[in-house]
């Protein structure tokens, strides 16, 4: 146990970095490219999740606690916005019959 | 490996199966936090992401039943563009990193920095004021839920 946190420690900060823009793009697309709200969600999450990922890493590698204390605001936040979201989700499916973001096209400007 | 599974995230084409995915990748983060020794960090995702919000998206996709898979399918192109836009992000993002240059490796500066005992002394001092506001977000985002889920008693 001990050697493998030894491991742990030699991983650079570019990979943590890389790893969360990663992350990161796999959620835009994914927010771009699927017409389903719920999958669109789970996307925000990714993103949010690789951020928290990132504020983590850099709250270790610079040796402060804040990071991590806001990495804590964040996912109450979450939390916060998927209930608030998936209950948005349930009423337009109560009056559309389907949950694809394309009835939508009224609020359209 | 969490890469992965995000990609598969994104690509499953049953929903259910989507959010199964996502759990995985969840976890692949919770073992990253343990890496990086961020213990609080990584029972508090365990417990709230795995646990918590997972479960609420189970429930919506079985209150909403979506068996019948009505996704209409986005055009090549749209996709094509769609693609193209997240990558340029990637590349932009890596680029800046490449000027950056090499990174020393993440060091434990402070072995007990992650745990529940210094996170608490930080919580508590510092941020008191963040805390207690979060739990009126939190409070009000329950009634906002349950006002916008309950079905209006004059169309029903």
């Amino acid at each position: 146990m001990e050697s493998f946190f030894k491991t742990a420690q030699t991983v650079p900060l570019n990979h943590y970095i890389l790893l969360s823009a990663i992350i990161f793009s796999i959620g835009v697309i994914g927010v771009l490219i699927r017409r389903n709200a719920i999958v669109i969600f789970m996307s925000i999450e990714l993103m949010l999740n690789s951020v928290n990922l990132l504020l983590t890493a850099f709250s270790v590698y610079r040796g402060d606690a804040t990071g991590q204390v806001f990495v804590f605001f964040i996912m109450a936040l979450a939390a916060a916005e998927v209930a608030v979201g998936l209950a948005i989700i349930v009423m337009i499916y109560r009056n559309t019959n389907s949950i694809d973001i394309n009835v939508l096209n009224r609020l359209k400007w | 490996m969490s890469i992965l599974f995000a990609v598969l995230v994104i690509s499953a084409k049953n929903p259910v199966h989507s959010i199964l995915y996502l759990v995985l990748t969840f976890f692949t983060f919770t073992i990253q936090y343990i890496l990086l020794n961020a213990q609080f960090l990584a029972i508090v995702n365990f417990i709230v992401y795995m646990g918590a919000i997972l479960v609420l998206f189970l429930y919506t996709l079985m209150l909403i039943n979506l068996n019948k898979d009505a996704e209409p399918v986005k055009t090549n192109m749209v996709k094509i563009a769609a693609v193209l836009g997240g990558g340029c992000l990637l590349v932009v993002v890596v680029a800046a990193l490449k000027v950056i240059g090499v990174s020393d490796p993440v060091l434990f500066k402070d072995p007990n920095l992650g745990l529940v005992k210094n996170l608490g002394k930080v919580l508590f001092n510092e941020f008191l004021l963040p805390f207690e506001i979060s739990s009126l977000l939190l409070l009000s985002a329950m009634v906002g839920a349950v006002l916008l889920a309950t079905k209006d008693p004059k169309t029903a």
